[in-house]
């Protein structure tokens, strides 16, 4: 067990470093920030004065090295833009994503697991084939389309919720939230819910396949075949062994909820992380990108790594293949 | 005194319904089992023993379902049974074992959890109470070091372990009546020698009844104390195994005996039943056997009854007589 998580910590480690290489690289394709920087009226001197000072002039690969320099310390540069450690712009809109992405799990899990239970027990009943059917939509409808919808029959038609932003906040742990306060729950609910709808369907069929899956197992049989009451077969037989690709799955969509929220940042105008970087790609704000993408990698890693411990604990299987 | 279990005229189909008929997995099919008695169930693959088994216990999957016949079981039809006296039942009164031990656990649970779960779903016991009796169940099937291994996973364990885990799981309830679905099908033949004189054993000092459901005669031979061999759904012959065995009246019982290998013919070719047995939705009409007899005739034509002879019964017109000597 000891061995397998300095394994993979190992291999995590090497996953970072890979990925600043392509970082690095990436952000150097994308555009020449001096362009947006300077002014285009400036003269040669002071050009060559705000090249300098950004380290743009130095070779390729000392600028790597700065840039490595800067990771360890937890220093990504200033933003271009707002004159501020691009990490702690970061960190500051990281809340809002965080609230609005655990929302949105919290809904899709909800709604999902036992939805996608029923319709894994009853697959005949027109409630489970109507439940299916729902699911597709929200798999294939595209976020930026719903969200546009709920807010046109929610806001404006309605008037119901608010369209866009937090809405009052209230600080706990130091940090500003808006699920604290009523009406920053009613700005949550409209994005949360966009977020969620996609996760919800996959969470969905997901338990559904695992129910079929399981149900015909032998071992299910056996055990009612013990005298084992039905709903010891459903919570602890089935559910245990469904929950293996779930928990995968649970794992990787947070991330990609904390990750790319963008367009249902865009269209709410959540002020979030998502927001964030779509503007600074925009103004080519290196500095913020790269901050921005080093932590999604980190978050990936770290997110993986917990899946792997997590995965250990449900399957007895994989625990012994990893002492071997 | 009546039988244990009496199965009478059962009927099990697959499909179906809405007036039409579906497929007869099980058709016609009656036997009883005394306490204490071995009855082996014989058959080849898709003869429909399984299906018989599964009946008994109601716990055939859709489509499948009994459309005709009772099964009374210590007197009570089971047919009546709500599904809570069918769950109380199950495991309690009536186990089973099934084929194929290496499936037969949950894999994420540990032996334990799934041998507790199985006494507290009869007996309101403690858990340390149910553990204590998992771990001499146990025992009981000579597993070493019972309390390490109810904290073990099954896939820690050989399939001869796992069968016995199952069939220890099959004894916690000191049932009446244990339905074993070739429980050693699986397993080398020493484990399965173990395992035969465990139920053996069983059947014996605890009056237990068992079905043992097998294709395998040498089994039967040493095991069981009647016999009903099933052909394509329907029994074709019934009796005491000592009668059956030796001096066989269906050609089919004949041709399957033929078929064991035994030292005594050694270096003759092994005998074959020629054809295969014919799927379920293509019987030959009359006797399903027909098309496979060397003895048919256009009296076959027509589903022979099955015929009673003293304490057992065949279902064939031209029955195969031992030639006196």
């Amino acid at each position: 067990m000891v061995t397998s998580i300095i394994r993979r910590l190992f291999q995590a480690i090497f996953v970072i470093v890979a990925m600043t290489i392509i970082v690095f690289i990436g952000v150097n394709v994308i555009g020449n920030p001096v362009d947006i920087l300077i002014n285009p009226d400036a003269n040669q001197a002071e050009r060559a004065r705000v090249i300098a000072h950004y380290g743009l002039d130095q070779p390729i690969w000392k600028q790597y090295l700065m840039f490595l320099q800067g990771l360890l310390h937890g220093d990504f540069g200033d933003s271009f833009v707002y004159g501020r450690p691009a990490l702690g712009l970061i960190l500051e809109r990281l809340p809002a994503t965080l609230e609005l992405a655990i929302t949105a799990l919290g809904i899709a899990l909800v709604v999902g697991l036992p939805l996608g239970l029923y319709a894994g027990l009853y697959p005949k009943r027109l409630s489970s084939k109507l439940i299916m059917s729902g699911s597709i939509l929200g798999f294939s409808l595209p976020t930026f389309w719903v969200g546009l919808m709920l807010i046109m029959v929610f806001s404006v038609e309605l008037g119901w919720l608010p369209t866009n932003g937090r809405g009052p906040t209230m600080e706990f742990l130091g940090v500003q939230w808006s699920f604290l306060t009523g009406e920053g729950l009613r700005h949550l609910l409209l994005p949360a819910f966009n977020l969620a709808l996609f996760k919800t369907s996959l969470i969905l069929r997901l338990t559904r396949a695992g129910v079929q899956e399981v149900l015909p197992q032998d071992y299910i049989k056996f055990a009612r075949a013990k005298g084992v009451r039905e709903s010891r077969i459903i919570g602890v037989h089935v559910f245990k062994n469904l929950m293996i690709p779930v928990v995968t799955i649970i794992g990787l969509e947070f991330g990609s909820l904390i990750a790319f929220s963008v367009v249902t940042e865009s269209i709410f105008a959540w002020p979030g992380m998502g927001k964030l970087i779509i503007d600074s790609i925009n103004l080519l704000d290196r500095p913020v990108i790269v901050a921005y993408l080093m932590m999604m990698v980190m978050l990936f890693v770290a997110l993986n790594f917990i899946i792997d411990i997590c995965y250990t604990i449900l399957d007895p299987r994989v625990r012994l293949d990893a002492k071997a | 005194m009546s039988a244990l279990l009496q199965v009478s005229n059962l009927v099990t189909e697959f499909g179906g319904g809405r007036g039409r008929s579906g497929l007869k997995a099980v058709n016609d099919v009656s036997f009883s089992v005394d306490r204490g008695k071995v009855l082996g169930l014989v058959g080849e693959s898709g003869s429909g023993k399984t299906v018989t088994g599964f009946s008994i216990l109601r716990l055939l999957e859709r489509p499948g379902r009994i459309t005709g016949g009772r099964i009374l079981f210590d007197g009570t039809d089971i047919a009546n049974c709500s599904e809570e006296e069918m769950r109380n039942l199950r495991g309690k009164r009536i186990a089973m074992v099934f084929q194929d031990p290496m499936m037969t656990l949950n894999p994420v649970l540990t032996i334990g959890t799934q041998m507790v779960e199985a006494v507290q779903a009869h007996d309101k016991v403690s858990k340390d109470v149910a553990r204590q009796r998992s771990r001499d169940a146990l025992g009981l099937v000579g597993i070493p070091s019972p309390e390490e291994r109810l904290a073990a996973y099954p896939h820690q364990f050989s399939g001869g372990m796992r069968q016995r885990v199952a069939i220890a799981i099959a004894l916690l309830h000191q049932p009446d009546l244990i339905i074993a679905d070739e429980p050693t099908t699986a397993l080398d033949v020493t484990i399965q020698s173990q395992i035969i004189y465990e139920f053996q054993r069983l059947a014996e000092e605890s009056n237990t009844a068992v079905i043992w459901i097998t294709h395998d005669l040498a089994i039967v031979s040493r095991l069981a104390d009647d016999i009903a061999v099933m052909y394509a759904g329907r029994l074709v012959e019934t009796g005491p195994v000592g009668e059956v065995l030796t001096d066989p009246r269906h050609p089919y019982t004949a041709g399957l005996i033929a078929s064991v290998p035994s030292q005594n013919r050694r270096g003759e070719p092994l005998h074959q039943i020629r054809g295969m047995t014919p799927a379920i939705n293509r019987l030959p009409q009359g006797c399903s056997f027909r098309t496979r007899c060397d003895r048919a005739t256009e009296g076959c034509l027509i589903m022979p009854d099955l015929i009673p002879e003293e304490d057992r019964a065949f279902r064939c017109i031209h029955p195969v007589m031992k030639e006196v000597a």
